[in-house]
């Protein structure tokens, strides 16, 4: 038809860093049909991780995402502890606990942020992100790194939460909740946002179920799904928590029921710490048997899934991961079409399209740039931890 | 609907159209079909019983390619796979079940890419991850797929 046009927006993200093409094909205002090609950050880890040792494989899939860097290792700990019913410690399932919740707090309020500055409102987007960096320093505290935890291990944890780390947590986590709440009603209840983000793009229960959306995504529509409680792995049996559920479908709602799973999140958090028993923190387990091995776990944007085949050896067989965006992703045909192009991009961002982020860092300094090498960067990151620790010893 | 039950009723409905079950724990069932069954089976998990599809994986085995699809039951805390053994190696087909549920849209554009197989009704088996100049037949996640050597000194 001849009044049709195709906008084409890529293979540089229009949203976030990740490189991805999107073809959007519009009647004036409105798109009438849309496509996506993506795979220009596929990295095959699939096939690298079949050629490492399982100790190694957990390493790689930390890397496949620089905000889900928790989630992936636990998937794989878990679908690998599965194969011969490896048990985990107690403390060790709780340190797993705490450290997902605190990878749901950031990587929501990253979000949240991301959204606001995508329709325009730059203020939620400073918000957000200066409240996150808290949780990021007690991320840096507890594991050492803001990112890339290298916290977990089959059969366990690397790193114990100390003793003097427990008051720090709860300090910090009391000055997060005084802002989630201020950011909250901000949010909620600003008529702007309201005017803004309800009705649109509306995901109804019926496709959710189709496409079986997942997450955030899915608990919008009203699809009452949640890994931690329909399956629960690493403590979530023994913590209260509500699974936060919408009827909309819209990107309002999938924007009520980010910010209320916060609460929840910290609120497992002190639970976890309150009732977290001393004891040992790695079952080492030696031999992984023939056999194969699924872990399912709730990472921030929905279950995420991996599979693992082993034949008796030091590698996996087949290592097959699915992260929560590859289900939600392709729910953009119903939510996007019919909507107006400047509505497209904080639909296609509500379901919060998970990309690795790494980049090369340059520091600039007056007119001269230094190029940092990695042991730079190292001692950089250990000097800053240091500051922290010496920071809250001292409060 | 515990996993026995759930065996229970596959067998019930398909009989001896069912290669074998096996429970390994209370969370975790595998069924082996054949696949020729497969988009019956995933309308009755997934239409009849109201599973979720959570994803579909390829595995290259020695006696063939084996399709693994893998469904959830969130009420009561299992997951069933359900296996489809390929035998032809050379020219593998296995029917498309996005008939069934449009969840398996881009798994078997990927399984497609990856594995090789032809997904019979499946009209849409663009690439979905590999650059368009990737040489036709070669499929990186079979075993005899070998990973090229960088040359360092090419950019």
């Amino acid at each position: 038809m001849s009044n049709r046009a195709t906008i084409p927006i890529g293979p540089y993200h229009p949203l976030q860093e990740e490189p991805e093409f999107w073809k959007l094909i519009v009647e004036g205002e409105k798109v009438v049909d849309v496509d996506v090609r993506i795979g220009y950050n596929h990295r095959g880890i699939e096939k690298i991780s079949e050629a490492k040792s399982f100790d190694q494989s957990i390493f790689i899939v930390e890397r496949i995402c620089g905000i889900c860097s928790s989630s992936h290792p636990i998937a794989c700990c878990e679908a690998i502890e599965d194969i011969s019913g490896i048990e985990v410690p107690e403390r060790a399932r709780y340190i797993r606990t705490i450290t997902q919740e605190l990878e749901r707090l950031h990587s929501h309020l990253l979000w949240l942020g991301l959204a606001g500055h995508f329709i325009g409102y730059n203020t939620v987007f400073m918000w957000a992100w200066k409240y996150r960096e808290p949780i990021c320093d007690i991320m840096e505290t507890v594991t050492g790194n803001r990112q890339n935890y290298g916290m977990h291990k089959v059969g366990g944890v690397r790193r114990d939460i100390e003793r003097e780390h427990v008051s720090y947590i709860l300090t910090r986590m009391d000055e997060v909740l005084k802002q989630l709440d201020m950011l909250k009603g901000a949010v909620l209840d600003d008529p702007v946002l309201h005017a803004r983000l309800k009705g649109v793009g509306v995901l109804t229960r019926e496709a959710a179920v189709d496409y079986a959306a997942l997450g955030p995504t899915a608990r919008a529509s009203g699809v009452d799904i949640d890994a931690r409680r329909d399956h629960p792995y690493a403590a979530y049996g023994d913590v209260r928590f509500n699974v936060i559920t919408q009827k909309e479908g819209d990107v309002f709602a999938k924007t009520v029921v980010r910010i209320l799973e916060m609460f929840e999140s910290a609120s497992i958090i002190r639970q976890c710490l309150d009732s977290m028993r001393e004891g040992p923190i790695d079952s080492n387990p030696k031999e992984i048997p023939p056999g194969e091995g699924i872990g399912v776990i709730e990472a921030p944007r929905g279950e995420c899934f991996h599979y693992v085949k082993c034949d008796g050896t030091n590698s996996p067989v087949r290592h097959k991961i699915r992260a929560p965006t590859y289900m939600n992703f392709p729910t953009f045909r119903e939510t996007v079409i019919g909507e107006t192009v400047s509505d497209a991009t904080i639909i296609m961002a509500a379901i919060d399209p998970c990309y690795c982020c790494t980049e090369r860092m340059i520091v600039v300094d007056g007119d001269d740039k230094e190029l940092l090498k990695a042991q730079d960067l190292i001692r950089l990151s250990q000097e800053k931890t240091a500051r922290i620790k010496e920071r809250f010893n001292r409060a | 609907m515990t996993a026995d039950i759930l065996i229970e009723k596959v067998h019930g409905r398909f009989g001896d159209r069912i290669l074998k079950t096996e429970k390994r724990s209370a969370k975790r069932v595998y069924v082996d079909i054949y696949p020729k069954d497969i988009v019956d089976v995933t309308r009755f998990l997934f239409k009849d019983l109201g599973l979720r599809f959570n994803i579909a994986s390829g595995v290259d085995d020695f006696d063939g390619l084996e399709i693994l699809y893998h469904f959830s039951c969130d009420p009561s805390n299992f997951v069933v796979t359900v296996r489809a053994l390929i035998k032809d190696k050379e020219n593998p087909h296995i029917d498309t079940i996005t008939t069934v549920t449009r969840a398996a849209w881009w798994i078997e554009r990927e399984i497609h890419e990856l594995f090789g197989v032809e997904f019979d009704g499946n009209r849409d088996l663009r690439p979905l991850l590999l650059p368009d100049d990737w040489p036709k037949g070669v499929y990186p996640l079979r075993k005899n797929f070998i990973v090229p050597k960088r040359d360092s000194r090419k950019t």
